[in-house]
């Protein structure tokens, strides 16, 4: 019984992170795509704490902070990039 | 069945509902018209979809093997902090690089914000302090 929800919950996960694949490649504009890799990087994240459950195993938990990390970084980074064309700002005294 | 039973149903249900709600904000990414409405289904609701999943995890760790996993706890905790804000900056970026809106808008409050900003940038006043 629990299997059988467990395994449902990958395959919906499995759809969502289709899904926003689709939009990746379709999305009209940079925003677009940037939102679908934030939400595919999020619903990674909840798809190994899912399979850690299945498996009965603790090891792969350290995925989920190192996953969580990467998706916040690229997306401040690609935003920044969007709003002033620069990421890495070098200010001088005018 | 027993209470550790139980719980692992529970849990089990916290994370069949995490996907259920994570598979309505994939949706609401696809139906929605302009970047702003996708932004909140992608955002919102995949926050709440990824804290029910590590809350599941996390009761199942802790009823099943008798440990409280200090890792899951931590992603809880950043995952509710980052996503909003990557929501906010990622939409202030699309705002300020004029991605278009939808015809039905009617209401643009951020429009006399940022002309009176980018007015101030280009003429600053003498006067730094008042008085």
């Amino acid at each position: 019984m629990i299997d059988t929800m467990l395994i449902t919950a990958m395959v919906l996960f499995g759809i969502s992170i289709a899904v926003a694949l689709y939009r990746i490649i379709r999305g009209p504009s940079l925003p677009d795509r940037v939102i679908s890799m934030d939400f595919i990087g999020v619903n990674l994240i909840s798809a190994i704490a899912v399979f850690s459950v299945l498996f009965q195993t603790r090891a792969y938990l350290e995925v989920i902070l190192i996953l969580g990390i990467l998706a916040f970084i690229s997306t401040i980074a690609l935003s920044k990039f969007i709003e002033r064309g620069v990421i890495i700002e070098r200010k001088r005294d005018s | 069945m027993n209470v550790s039973e139980t719980v692992e149903f529970i849990a089990a249900l916290f994370i069949l509902f995490g996907s259920i709600i994570s598979v309505i904000s994939a949706f609401g990414i696809i139906r929605f018209p302009d970047v702003y409405s996708r932004a909140h289904a992608a955002t919102k609701s995949s926050t709440l979809a990824v804290l029910l999943t590590l809350f599941g995890a996390f009761i199942y760790f802790w009823i099943s093997e008798g440990i409280i996993s200090v890792r899951l706890i931590l992603g809880i905790i950043f995952v509710y902090i980052t996503s909003p804000t990557a929501g906010h900056l990622i939409i202030r970026a699309a705002y300020r690089s004029n991605v278009a809106r939808t015809e039905t808008t009617k209401v643009d409050e951020l429009k006399e914000v940022y002309e009176a900003y980018e007015r101030q940038q280009k003429n600053p006043p003498h006067h730094t302090e008042d008085g």
